[in-house]
Parts: structure tokens; C-alpha cells; sequence
């Protein structure tokens, strides 16, 4: 066997998580090398030059969760890691008004005073519990998940470990922490608030990337995601990456790089190949062997237990498990090449409410309509949108005087009525009705638009491999997380095929542009205890 | 009441935050809204535009001109070539630092001069008897200064300057919207940057001119506080903060040489006479007794110590001119006198003065960190500066 194609371990996708995985590897020594597919490493946290001259993270959009320590261990800002915060977020209201928050407290309160005083004085508090219990279920997120089925009694410390940050606050933290793990995002948040004005918005945070409603019980969960955003340790806010999010992927390459890994692309893995029930490497599209003592899969479960690995290969019991794992995209994307900004009948002209995030959210019952539609195989005709302008805080993006616009779209389910398929056809209807919507609010919208690119989750399956669109490589729901992410029993980063690993979203903690999954595997493979 | 520099009406419009400080006398804005950050963000991201009027400014003409300078600055001003600027310091007799600043050389016996504090006194009391005509153009000057990454994109929009020739550290002249500037690529954010200085009068109209040209590449009205963050990312020293002008200080050893404030680069030792010449030279012959470094915070001790208290780590965005104490285990070796958190890099990051004998790179030293009211400490290591230094800054 030729030296060349024989390494320590292969990581199968470029993802940024595989990219996270392969640095922590490389900078322990081993050799690694990471095979992905298309033209450019990333997966779905890549910027493309969609239209000439404009540049898109064409996918994932914001970044906030990305750990600070794998930021500090793998030296990203050396090799071009930065992130804008993004401090607004606008609201845009049928009636002609609208909501915009920011981190000024006093001019905040006085915007949610407009619909509620009594909201304006408690918002802080809110923010202010979130943050606690957000720091509080921290712990979790940075270490790979207890296992309860084991015996070792180590892992029943570590359960009693995570007992005891829920419950050691007293009993209101951990009312605060069953509610919002068993509460509808609506429900949890009106215990809080009264206004529709600020529930409304503040609620949707709650089913990005789900395929449930505001009204769903489970829901409030995610909601805490979003105060457990990191960016220069403090607990706040999202944020842009110059250069889009590919660039967080090519700050991930380049340390990995640095680290001694290498990085091909282009190299289709076609499937894994087994010796008996161990993984000893792959074959890829062209016919190469490559030959590993670990292979790792930086790709969801149902990619990789059923297109690498294959059916065949495996025990029914766990293949129904993975078949369960619930992967349902419901969210779409559209990017926009724009010639000028858009105007807000609500907040004309330029400001602060551009730069910042702007939420098409105007009220409860909208967004639970919105939701209607997808459950009975339609997309929203007046879907939730999460908006943000890169090209103002970051002006490389576009031509000096042009902007980016990229609209986070929900819900776009993957299963039409017709089938996926049918979004081959429905395409650009979807992105009518993503415009239109938006037009109600903005109504120059459709005047400025040089270049429309539209992703369904039929896209983000063919051409980014998520399979049926899922952004987070599974659902963020309870019963997908932690020691059932993505089974029972292989929640650990392994799998049943012995030196066959798994890396990314669809592994603890889960999805985002977060680097845990790829970090916390890197450690199990290296079996290492970290923190 | 403090002065109004000359593009204040401008600079008050947009001020919606109404935070302002004292700039040697002139109202200089801190802030334009409620936070800083997006400023910050400008400078190393597309571009800031600060007003520096408030620098001293002087102008120093005539066939004496050049060793006047050359007597006064430790720096051999006399090498200096016509289209250069320098970057340099001057000393009272016993080679401590009166002030920093640069020196531009405008044409053949013109220079212009800037400095922190006023100067004209000590320029005057070395120029006796030459051939030297010395005006102070501190108000007649307005000068503000254009950095980040996209400030070169700006100037080409609006003026009609030969950029692509005009290197690091050197001037030239140039039409901004039909109004005369001079333009030296110099700054104190570390980038690649500008400072653009015309009479005063045509000041507004250069504001506007900029500000016009600048929207389309995400410039933005910057103050002091964003300055005062990438300040020290690029490792430059502030005279009254790192370190303290010698005539206007009571002890001794509160006094600096360049060599102690990380300026001995600066110093062309061995020339004719200049002021703090023999000092310096007793100074190179038996060793500085501190020296500057740059400190890095080790997160991991610091989120230790905020854990230990039962609170996330928390550090101020803003950049912090307390001077804290610097220990080497129970000995204190030196102060840090300005720190700020790098949202570049995610570190805290310190200048301190420490001992020589302390200041080696990579020693572990311990910073002092108040948490709950209680003086704790970190540990900070010993890191080279500039803490950052992009390419683009000098690249041609």
C-alpha cells in the first residue's frame, strides 16, 4: 500500500466541524487528511461569489456560538478569524410601526415602551435570567454528553454533575429550567411579557431550524441559544464574520493546515470501506483508496450511516434509530445582489436599523399560520424572516456603494405535497412570495434586486449534502439532544462500526457554527478528557 | 470650556451620545453613540475617520531648520529626505522623554512638527540664533486621520493623490474636492491609514468631501475611545498614561528614556550633539533599568478566578488607563498602565512598564484583577508588540 494514501485518520466532508476535528488531530500529531467534495471546504459555513462581485455566506450567516476556547486553542484570529457584532434588531410592524432593540438599555426601553411599559422595565430581567441559565447549562455544551445507560460510575457523577447546575440555584432556576425545556417559545415568553409586539419577535428564535411552530411545546429551549451566544467571552450577541462565514471555514483550514493537516477538495468519498464491522477507509468518486486507522464522518447520520456506510452494514436496531432521527428542513434561504438599501415605510432612509438583524415577525398568529402551511406541505406564503445587510458592517463583501442581503426563510419544508422534488418547480414562487413579503414592508425591495439566488432545502440537500435540508444536521429538540443525539447509546462520537467516527452537527452539542462536535470527537478519538 | 476644533460643526451633529473629553484643550468626541464598538470595528474593518486637530502642530522653516530638528529629536532629522516623515521623540539633558511625535519634511528647509504638548517654547529656546523661522499652526492646521483597511479606496475616490506611490511613512501633496491637503501616511491605530491636513478653513469642506466619498466603503466617524483600543493593539505609548513627560513631573523615577518606553529604535546615538545625547550614551554603556512590554492575560486563570466567585468572566470593552500593579510571585516588578480587550484577537492585552531584569519575553508575570471588590491577580505572559501588525499597513 502506497505511504501516501495511508494516514491516521480521515476526515469524510469539509464542514467546519470536520475542519475543527482534523486541527485538534493534527496538532496532536496524527496525519490527517479531510475530503471534501466541492471546490471550496466549509460545507454550509462557506461564502460564495454568487453573483460577480458579491459575496454570500451563501448558508449559515451569523456566528455566535463558536467556542472561545477552540478559537484560543486553534489561534484563529492568526489566520483571519473576525467577527462584527451585530447589536440591533429591527422590527418592522404591519401598522407602521415597529420595534428596534439594541444594546443602548435606555433607548431600548423606550422602543418597548412604545407597545408595553411594563414589558420595557422587565425585558432587562429577562435578559438577565436567560443569560444566568444560560451560563448555568454552559457546562453542557462543553463537554460530550453523560451517558445514563452506563455503569461506569463516572458517567453517573457527571449526570448527577448536570443535576446539580439545573437544581443548585434553588427551586425558582429550576422551575425556570423545566419550563423552558417542556414550554411552547409563546407560552414561556408570555409568562414574562404581554406585548405581541415583543413576543412576537422574540419568539422565533425558538424555531429556527425546527419544524415546529411558536406554539410548540419544546420550543422555549432554543430560545435560551440564543443567550448562550459568545462572542469575546461575554455572554451577548451574534455576529457577522468579515468575510462571510466561509471565512471562519478557511480560518479552520488554515490552522489545521498549519497544524500539518491536509485538505483535499474535490474528493467525493464514495463509500467507507469495511473489514468486517471496522472501518479501515474510504474509497472515493475517482476510484482512489485511501487507508486509515480512524475514519471520522463529518456529514449528518443519514449520510453517513446510509450513503457511506450502507444499510447493509449495519443492525436494524440502530438503523431504525438513525431512520427516526428527524431530520425535516424547514427553513430556506435567500440571497440578494442589491444596488442600493432597502427602504423601511416604517424607518426610511439609512440607520442603525440596516446594520443590525431585521426579524419579519409581525405577529403571533402569522407566524403559527406560517407554520400551517408547511405541516400540510406548503411553504409559508407569508413565512418568518431573519434578514441581515453584511455588506454594511462589512463592506468587502460587495462593490463599494452595492449590499448583500441574506434572508433567512422559514418554512420551507422539505416534504411537499408533491415531494421534494417539486421544489425544482416551485423554486422561484417560494422566492416570489419571500419578496413579497418583505415588499409589504419595504416596498422599493424589488426595484434594487440585481441578483436573486434562491436555496430550498431540496438545494441545501443536493448541493450542500444536508440531507432533507436540516440545517443543524437533525433537529435541536429535546429528545434529539445530548445523550440521544443522534442514538441511544451513541451519543460518544462513535458508532457502531468500530474506528468509524462521527464529528458534526448531528452529534452533542449540535448545530450552529459552534466547533464543539468536531473538538469533543477530536478528543475521544485521541481519548482525552478535556476541561 | 474647551476649544472647538475646526470641523466640530460636524463632529457635534453627529455626537448623539454627547460623550466628549478634554483634547489639549479642544472638545474631542469619545464616542458618537452609545457604544464604541462599531468604531472600533470601522478602523480594522473598513475605515475610521477621527479628527486629530487637536495635536500640536508646528511649523519650522529656513536653512537652520534641519539641524535645529536634528539637535532637538533623537532621531538625525538631518537624514531626513524631502516627502518623508519620521516618527521620534525628544529629551530634556539627561535623556528623558519630554514628548513624542513626528516630523515631517515638507520641502527643502520646511518641516513640520508634531507633538502631544505645547512645544513652541522648547523649539524657540534650541532655535536661538539660527536661522529659523518657527510658527506655532496648531489652530490654523485642522487634520484628521483616515485608517483602516479601506482608507486608501477612500482617498482614491475623493482625491487626486498618487497613492499607490505614496509609501508608508511619507507625504505629498493633493486636490481633495478641489481643496489643498497634504497627505502623510502615518496614523496611531497600527493599519494602513492617513492623516490628511489642510488649513483650517477649508476644513468642512475636506470633512465632507470624505465622509461623501467614504459611505460607499463603510466609513465612519470614529472617536477617541476606539482610537484609544487600537492604540494599543499597535503597542504605541501615550505620554501621560505610559509614560510622563519629564519637565512636568516631580520624581525622578517617574521619568522615562526612549529606550524605556520602547523607543530606542528612535535614537541615532552617534552624530553630532543633540539634547540627552551623553545621557543616552551612559545609558546604552550601563543598561536602562525598565523596559516596556506587552502583557497578555491567560484566560484560563482569569476565567478560574471569575468562576471561583461564581460569575462569568466579565472585562470592560472599553480600553483601561488605571495603571495596575505587575508582580513576578509576591515581588512587584513594574506597572501595566494601559490595557484593553483586542475583539481582533480575543485577548486582554497590557502595556506595563517592568524591570529590565523582569522583562524578558515569555516570563510569567501577574497582573493585578479586581473581582467583587477584591484585588486578585491573573497571570499575564510576556508577548512581543505590536500585539497587531497587518501587512496591509506598510505594504506598497
Amino acid at each position: 500500500m502506497a505511504k501516501a494514501n495511508r494516514y491516521d485518520a480521515i476526515l469524510i466532508g469539509g464542514g467546519h466541524n470536520a475542519l475543527t476535528c482534523a486541527a485538534y488531530l493534527a496538532k496532536a500529531g496524527k496525519k490527517v487528511v479531510v475530503l471534501e467534495r466541492r471546490h471550496l471546504v466549509g460545507g454550509a459555513t462557506i461564502t460564495e461569489e454568487i453573483h460577480p462581485g458579491f459575496h454570500f455566506s451563501a448558508c449559515s450567516y451569523v456566528v455566535s456560538l463558536l467556542r472561545p476556547w477552540i478559537v484560543r486553542d486553534l489561534n484563529l484570529p492568526k489566520h483571519g478569524y473576525e467577527v462584527i457584532p451585530l447589536e440591533e434588531t429591527f422590527t418592522p410592524f404591519p401598522d407602521g410601526r415597529y420595534l428596534l432593540r439594541d444594546a443602548d438599555p435606555e433607548r431600548t426601553r423606550r422602543a418597548i415602551a412604545q407597545f408595553s411599559q411594563r414589558d420595557a422595565e422587565i425585558y432587562p430581567m429577562f435578559g438577565q435570567a436567560m443569560s444566568e441559565l444560560g451560563r448555568q447549562v454552559k457546562p453542557i455544551i462543553d463537554q460530550p454528553p453523560p451517558d445514563p445507560s452506563s455503569f461506569d460510575p463516572r458517567e453517573l457523577f457527571k449526570l448527577l454533575g448536570l443535576g446539580k447546575t439545573i437544581t443548585q440555584k434553588g427551586d425558582d432556576w429550576t422551575a425556570a429550567h423545566v419550563k423552558m425545556l417542556t414550554m411552547s417559545a409563546v407560552d414561556f415568553l408570555s409568562e414574562w411579557f404581554e406585548s405581541e409586539h415583543l413576543i412576537a419577535p422574540m419568539s422565533v428564535s425558538g424555531i429556527i431550524g425546527t419544524f415546529l411552530g411558536i406554539r410548540s411545546p419544546g420550543t422555549a429551549y432554543v430560545l435560551l441559544h440564543h443567550y448562550m451566544g459568545e462572542i469575546d467571552g461575554a455572554f451577548r450577541a451574534w455576529g457577522l464574520p468579515r468575510g462571510g462565514t466561509g471565512a471562519v471555514a478557511e480560518a479552520i483550514a488554515s490552522s489545521a493546515r498549519s497544524f500539518g493537516a491536509e485538505i483535499r477538495t474535490e474528493a467525493a468519498v464514495e463509500h467507507v470501506i469495511l473489514d468486517g464491522d471496522r472501518a479501515t477507509g474510504v474509497v472515493l468518486e475517482n476510484g482512489d483508496q485511501l487507508h486509515a486507522d480512524t475514519v471520522i464522518s463529518g456529514c449528518d447520520p443519514h449520510r453517513t450511516f446510509f450513503g457511506f456506510v450502507g444499510e447493509q452494514n449495519l443492525d436494524s436496531e440502530f438503523t431504525t434509530q438513525i431512520k427516526r432521527f428527524k431530520m425535516r428542513g424547514s427553513s430556506g434561504k435567500v440571497n440578494l445582489a442589491l444596488d442600493a438599501l432597502p427602504e423601511f415605510t416604517c424607518k426610511p432612509g439609512v440607520g442603525r436599523h440596516l446594520y443590525g438583524d431585521i426579524t419579519i415577525a409581525p405577529d403571533i398568529d402569522t407566524l403559527e399560520r406560517a407554520y400551517d402551511d408547511a405541516k400540510y406541505g406548503e411553504f409559508s406564503k407569508k413565512p418568518f424572516m431573519d434578514i441581515v445587510i453584511p455588506s454594511l458592517n462589512d463592506p468587502s463583501v460587495a462593490p463599494p456603494g452595492k449590499h448583500t442581503m441574506s434572508m433567512f426563510v422559514q418554512y420551507a419544508p422539505y416534504k411537499l405535497k408533491n415531494g421534494p422534488q417539486d421544489w425544482e418547480n416551485l423554486r422561484e414562487a417560494f422566492g416570489d412570495a419571500v419578496i413579497d413579503h418583505l415588499a409589504e414592508y419595504a416596498p422599493n425591495i424589488k426595484d434594487i434586486i440585481l441578483h436573486r439566488h434562491v436555496l430550498t432545502p431540496w438545494d441545501l440537500e443536493q448541493t450542500y449534502g444536508l440531507t432533507e435540508g436540516n440545517i443543524f444536521h437533525g433537529e435541536l429538540s429535546l429528545e434529539q439532544l445530548a445523550f440521544l443525539r443522534p442514538a441511544p447509546g451513541w451519543a460518544r462520537y462513535r458508532t457502531p462500526i468500530r474506528n468509524l467516527w462521527m464529528c458534526a452537527s448531528g452529534t452533542h452539542p449540535g448545530g450552529g457554527i459552534m466547533g464543539s462536535p468536531g473538538a469533543m470527537c477530536a478528543f475521544a478519538v485521541l481519548g482525552e478528557e478535556r476541561r | 470650556m474647551p476649544l472647538h476644533t475646526p470641523f466640530h460643526e460636524r463632529t457635534a451633529a453627529l455626537c448623539t451620545s454627547y460623550q466628549w473629553k478634554d483634547w489639549a484643550g479642544h472638545a474631542a468626541v469619545c464616542r458618537y453613540a452609545h457604544s464604541h464598538e462599531p468604531e472600533y470595528y470601522a478602523f480594522r474593518q473598513s475605515a475610521g475617520l477621527i479628527d486629530v486637530s487637536p495635536l500640536y502642530k508646528y511649523e519650522v522653516r529656513g536653512p537652520d531648520a534641519a539641524r535645529l530638528l536634528a539637535r532637538m529629536m533623537v532621531r538625525d532629522i538631518a537624514k531626513l529626505r524631502i516627502g518623508r516623515v519620521t516618527y521620534c521623540c525628544w529629551c530634556d539633558d539627561h535623556g528623558k522623554v519630554i514628548d513624542d511625535g513626528t516630523v515631517t519634511r515638507l520641502d527643502e528647509d520646511w518641516y513640520r512638527v508634531t507633538a502631544a504638548e505645547p512645544t513652541l517654547h522648547w523649539l524657540q529656546r534650541l532655535g536661538r540664533g539660527m536661522q529659523v523661522r518657527i510658527e506655532d499652526a496648531s489652530a490654523s492646521l485642522a487634520a484628521l486621520a483616515l485608517q483602516g483597511p479601506n482608507a486608501r479606496a477612500v482617498l482614491a475616490a475623493c482625491s487626486d493623490a498618487d497613492l499607490d506611490g505614496l509609501r508608508f511613512f511619507r507625504v505629498t501633496t493633493a486636490k481633495l474636492d478641489g481643496v489643498d491637503v497634504w497627505i502623510t501616511r502615518t496614523g496611531y491605530t497600527g493599519d494602513l491609514g492617513y492623516e490628511i491636513w489642510t488649513q483650517s478653513e477649508n476644513a468642512l469642506r475636506m470633512w465632507d468631501a470624505l465622509v461623501a466619498a467614504g459611505t460607499a466603503f463603510g466609513l465612519r466617524p470614529c472617536g477617541l475611545d476606539a482610537l484609544d483600543m487600537t492604540r494599543i493593539e499597535a503597542g504605541f505609548v501615550l505620554a501621560g498614561v505610559d509614560y510622563f513627560s519629564a519637565p512636568r513631573v516631580v520624581l525622578e523615577s517617574r521619568k522615562s528614556t526612549p529606550n524605556e518606553i520602547g523607543l530606542g529604535w528612535t535614537i541615532d546615538l552617534e552624530r553630532d550633539p543633540f539634547i540627552g545625547q551623553d545621557a543616552l550614551r551612559r545609558e546604552k554603556k550601563y543598561g536602562s533599568a525598565w523596559q516596556l512590554v506587552g502583557l497578555e492575560v491567560d484566560w484560563a486563570t482569569l476565567e478560574a478566578l471569575y468562576d471561583s466567585y461564581g460569575l462569568p468572566t466579565y472585562l470592560p470593552a472599553e480600553a483601561c488607563r488605571s495603571a495596575l500593579p505587575v508582580y513576578r510571585g509576591r515581588r512587584q516588578v513594574g506597572q501595566a498602565t494601559s490595557h484593553t480587550w483586542s475583539p481582533l484577537l480575543k485577548k486582554q492585552l497590557s502595556l506595563a512598564t517592568v524591570r529590565l531584569e523582569d522583562a524578558a519575553l515569555g516570563n510569567e508575570l501577574q497582573i493585578e484583577h479586581t473581582v467583587e471588590f477584591e484585588r486578585r491577580t491573573t497571570k499575564a505572559m510576556i508577548v512581543p508588540m505590536p500585539f497587531f501588525n497587518p501587512t496591509r499597513k506598510r505594504k506598497p
